[in-house]
Order: structure tokens, then C-alpha cells, then sequence
């Protein structure tokens, strides 16, 4: 019983990596190819390793998989964000059938929010 | 055909994909998201290894590969920001 649902849990999670990159190489720009490959393949390898767990039984091996399970479910979303923040400050652009771009609305936002307080403190000097 | 070799064989054709995006990647964060997948997968790998041997140091290895890539990213996103190590 455990050794079939592990099983599943591993192949799940295969399927699901194998769509992850599949969108890593298919899609048209940066921001796109990110939220699949990031999304598919952190879910994809945290069940292979919890799927290892089911099939081997809660000892040390089964302990550390899930330690590394919770870890990359911690930190994958961490390392997209800093790349995506990172493409978009060294100016990649989006894909021309983008529709929105809000953090680029955001930082113009935060550039004319500066450049009022600047223009308030030298208006007042 | 068993779970192991059918694991693998996923595995590899993955890697072979992020492979040629880090090859053909028009841009800097393209490689830079391949290689971070490319990490990933191979945590896979070690997790799939572990149970196909029942050898312990692979999960071992899983996590410390999981640790370096994390950081590796984190380094090459500030290189992207232009910013230097110490903000």
C-alpha cells in the first residue's frame, strides 16, 4: 500500500517537472518561462522527495527528505522573485502580447513620488 | 519498464531541456532560470538515486545541493541588479 502510493506520488511529480520545463522551453519571454519552470518543478521534486518518504518509512532518509522537501518549498519562490526583480531592473523586455505591467507603473509611481518630495524640500529651501 | 528507469529517463530529457535553454537563452536571466531549474532537478535526481540504491548520502547530497543552488541564485539575481555583494 505505501509502496503504491509512493509510487504515484513519484510519477506525479515527474509528470509535473517534465511540464515544467516543457514550459521552460516552449514560452516567449523571461517573465513567462520563470512562473512555469519555478512553479512545475518545485512542486514536481518536493513529491518525488515526498513520495521517497512514503516508500522508504519515517527513518533518518525518510527525515532528511522531507527536511529537503520543506526546504526547496521554502526557498525556490525566494530565488524567482530576486530573478524576476533582477530581469526587470536590467531592463529585459516583456513579450509583446503583454497586457499589464504593473511593477513598471509601481517603481514610475515611486520615481514621480521621489522627484515631488525633491522638488517639496528644495521648494521649501 | 520499472519506476527507477521510466524516473530517469524523465529526468534526463528534463535536463536536456534546460540545457538547451542555457544554451540558446536570448538573455542573461533566461540562463540564469535555467540553471536554477537545473538545480532543482537535480535534487530530483538524488532523491531518485536514493531509492533506487537505499544508499543514505544521496538524500545528503540532495540537501546540500538544494543549499548551494539557493545561494548560487541569490548571487547571480544582485549581479543582474548591478548591485555589489555588501547593500
Amino acid at each position: 500500500m505505501n509502496e503504491t502510493i509512493g509510487s504515484w506520488l513519484i510519477v506525479i511529480g515527474l509528470l509535473f517537472d517534465l511540464m515544467g520545463t516543457i514550459g521552460l522551453v516552449r514560452l516567449p519571454d523571461v517573465y513567462n518561462r520563470l512562473q512555469a519552470a519555478t512553479k512545475c518543478v518545485t512542486l514536481g521534486t518536493c513529491m518525488i522527495l515526498i513520495g521517497l518518504l512514503v516508500r522508504h518509512g519515517f527513518d533518518a532518509l525518510g527525515a532528511k527528505a522531507l527536511l529537503g522537501a520543506v526546504f526547496i518549498l521554502l526557498t525556490s519562490p525566494v530565488g524567482a522573485h530576486a530573478i524576476a526583480r533582477g530581469a526587470h531592473r536590467a531592463s529585459v523586455r516583456l513579450w509583446e502580447g503583454s497586457v499589464t505591467d504593473a511593477y513598471l507603473e509601481d517603481r514610475q509611481k515611486e520615481a514621480m513620488g521621489e522627484s515631488d518630495a525633491q522638488a517639496e524640500t528644495t521648494g521649501t529651501r | 519498464m520499472s519506476l527507477i528507469a521510466f524516473a530517469l529517463a524523465v529526468l534526463i530529457v528534463s535536463s536536456f531541456a534546460c540545457l538547451y535553454r542555457i544554451g540558446m537563452g536570448p538573455s542573461a536571466p533566461d540562463r540564469i532560470v535555467a540553471i536554477d531549474i537545473l538545480g532543482t532537478l537535480i535534487v530530483g535526481f538524488c532523491a531518485v538515486l536514493a531509492l533506487a540504491t537505499g544508499k543514505e548520502f544521496y538524500v545528503n547530497v540532495a540537501i546540500a545541493w538544494a543549499l548551494l543552488s539557493f545561494i548560487g541564485t541569490l548571487a547571480l539575481a544582485k549581479y543582474l541588479e548591478g548591485r555589489s555583494f555588501d547593500e
